[in-house]
């Protein structure tokens, strides 16, 4: 269009390069910090490049985790049981969602809609508002401090069930009937036709999950005790309890740039799925 | 809406149901009759007796100043965050919705903070704005502003209402993003065609179309301001000084957990329930409407 416009294309630029660049720039001051001594940046002197040391906080993270105040658990350990509890809560949301979508979609039978309304309604709380008796629920079961504590209580949620309900009846009925004729049952029906169609919402789900489940914070707060069992969202503000200037702080960026790392590599490797599961799960 | 082929197994359906309605069962419905069964308790001094109290935790708590003072502040947080990352979240998306070079490198750079948990934006934040550590921190000071979150109420709420805002432009952002590509280029053309300049364009006929989805983002965004940014507060400032950042979801886990009011703390949560639910029913209503034009 042959027309003055108010935003020429370089003040398009100019505002993204600006937006681009607020967002990177705690990364980048997370990166330098991890890079120099603990006493330049607790005096203050820390300058706005990459210092001599780097690789050797990282190592100290990982194999560690005990500065000269800091007393974290090594980075590798809260690494672990972070992805064990964020692969948890994603595979048991997509296994317990797709059978119960798969119920509620191809079968009728009494009282369907009662239990879809009762996973339905579900959506609308989030565990921090049940915070308290979800606690008391799972310290009685003598599930404190183990992975099925840590992720089985947030496995509770409709928004995957919904999801794959409303694909499920996207599905033509020619597909079922075809099935039924070649002597299929329910259950070599959904092996052999409704998984694999399925692939792209898994996928799509998937990136949502693993990131909401890697991100937990005042679940894990409550339920871990032992430092054996910390997830390493939790790690971090840990070592931040003594946050004055003598503080670790090289270990913290340090500890802080490796948590960011998977759920970001997740997003940046599989971002055609994750803006199609954003976008799914919520409308 | 219904299938019209479906299979006929009697037992095969429950069996497929029972993992998830368990797990509902246990972990949601058991605990929300908890909460509410606790907050018509109330509890001796010593924890050994209870006694069936009606409505009396409810009435207390809405006397309760400290309270009605984490009302103030959940919503002037809430507000704030919603405010700040939905505004700069549309200029973005405006501007890479135009056939500019590089858009989807833009897209791919203005995403990634999603990823970043609550809690780890706040420290990320902290480390800049620390009064003697931080690059920011150290420059306010420096250029006479008495700069310290851990003092000063208002700086505190700044603060984590930056850290809050700061991870979620992200997500919305991707929302208007597709919001704007679903609006057909016709629409827009005709209204060139008539002599509307893209000011002009841009209030009355994409920001009115856009409006199912900021109404939708509205929503999202007060759920995540009252309930996921738990962490950015216990992180950041563990509701003080004082009680300048205790938001209602703080102040359920400080009286629950650590002060172990488990009267107290129940009556709040089914506040929150209560409140949660209702904010649920406004928005289907309003997405089966469709906020219109």
């Amino acid at each position: 269009m042959a027309e003055r416009k108010p935003f020429p294309n370089w003040s398009a630029h100019f505002i993204l390069v600006a937006g681009v660049a607020i967002f990177a720039f705690p990364i980048y001051m997370a990166l330098v910090g991890s890079t120099w001594d603990a006493s330049t940046i607790g005096r203050g002197q820390m300058p706005l490049y990459p210092g001599p040391l780097g690789i050797d906080t990282y190592l100290q993270a990982w194999f560690s985790g005990q500065g000269t105040r800091a007393r974290g658990a090594p980075v590798q350990v809260m690494m672990f049981n972070s992805f064990v509890m964020a692969l948890f809560i994603t595979i048991g949301k997509i296994a317990i969602s797709i059978i119960s979508a798969y119920a509620v979609v191809f079968f009728s039978f009494p009282l369907r809609m009662f239990f879809f309304w009762m996973i339905f309604i579900t959506l609308m709380l989030p565990v921090e508002v049940r915070i308290v008796p979800t606690f008391a629920v799972v310290s009685d079961l003598g599930m404190i401090d183990s992975y099925a504590g840590l992720a089985i209580p947030l496995i509770a949620s409709a928004t995957a069930t919904l999801l794959f309900r409303q694909f499920f009846l996207t599905i033509p009925d020619e597909l079922v009937e075809a099935s039924k004729i070649d002597g299929a049952g329910p259950l070599r029906f959904f092996w052999d036709t409704v998984l694999p169609l399925s692939r792209t919402n898994i996928a799509a789900l998937f990136v949502i999950l693993f990131i909401y489940g890697w991100n937990q914070y005042l679940w894990p707060l409550l339920v871990t005790n032992s430092p054996g069992m910390e997830t390493i969202v939790i790690g971090i503000t840990k070592l931040l309890t003594a946050a004055d200037a003598q503080a670790d702080w090289n270990l913290i960026m340090a500890t802080t740039v490796l948590a960011m790392l998977p759920p970001v590599a997740v997003i940046i490797f599989m971002q055609r799925w994750f803006v199609r599961g954003l976008v799914e799960t919520e409308k | 809406m219904r299938k019209r082929v479906i299979f006929n197994n009697k037992l095969l359906p429950y069996l497929l149901l029972t993992p998830q309605i368990a797990v509902t069962l246990i972990f949601f419905f058991w605990p929300a009759a908890q909460a509410i069964y606790y907050s018509t308790q109330l509890q001796d001094a010593f924890g050994l007796r209870t006694q069936f109290v009606w409505f009396e935790n409810f009435e207390e708590l809405f006397r309760d100043r400290n309270y009605l003072e984490s009302v103030r502040v959940t919503l002037i947080f809430s507000v704030s965050v919603t405010v700040l990352s939905m505004v700069p979240a549309l200029l973005l998306a405006v501007m890479a919705d135009k056939q500019i070079r590089g858009a989807t490198a833009y897209k791919t750079l203005i995403i990634w903070p999603y990823a970043v948990a609550p809690a780890v934006a706040a420290v990320l934040w902290l480390f800049i704005f620390h009064p003697s550590v931080g690059i920011l921190g150290r420059l306010l000071l420096r250029l006479g502003v008495p700069w310290d979150y851990a003092l000063n109420d208002g700086q505190a709420m700044l603060l984590v209402i930056l850290a809050a805002s700061w991870k979620q432009v992200s997500y919305n952002f991707l929302f208007f993003l597709a919001g704007l590509q679903s609006i057909p280029r016709s629409v827009i053309e005709a209204a060139a065609i008539d002599g509307a300049t893209p000011t002009r364009r841009f209030w009355t006929i994409i920001f009115p179309l856009l409006s199912p989805t900021s109404f939708f983002l509205l929503v999202v965004n007060l759920v995540y301001a009252f309930f996921d940014t738990f962490g950015v507060i216990h992180a950041l400032t563990r509701g003080g000084p004082g009680q300048a950042t205790t938001t209602l979801i703080y102040r359920v886990f400080v009286d629950g957990r650590e002060n172990n009011l488990l009267g107290p703390s129940s009556a709040q949560s089914v506040v929150l329930m209560i409140f949660v639910i209702a904010l649920t029913m406004v928005q289907f209503r309003y997405i089966e409407r469709r906020v219109h034009y």
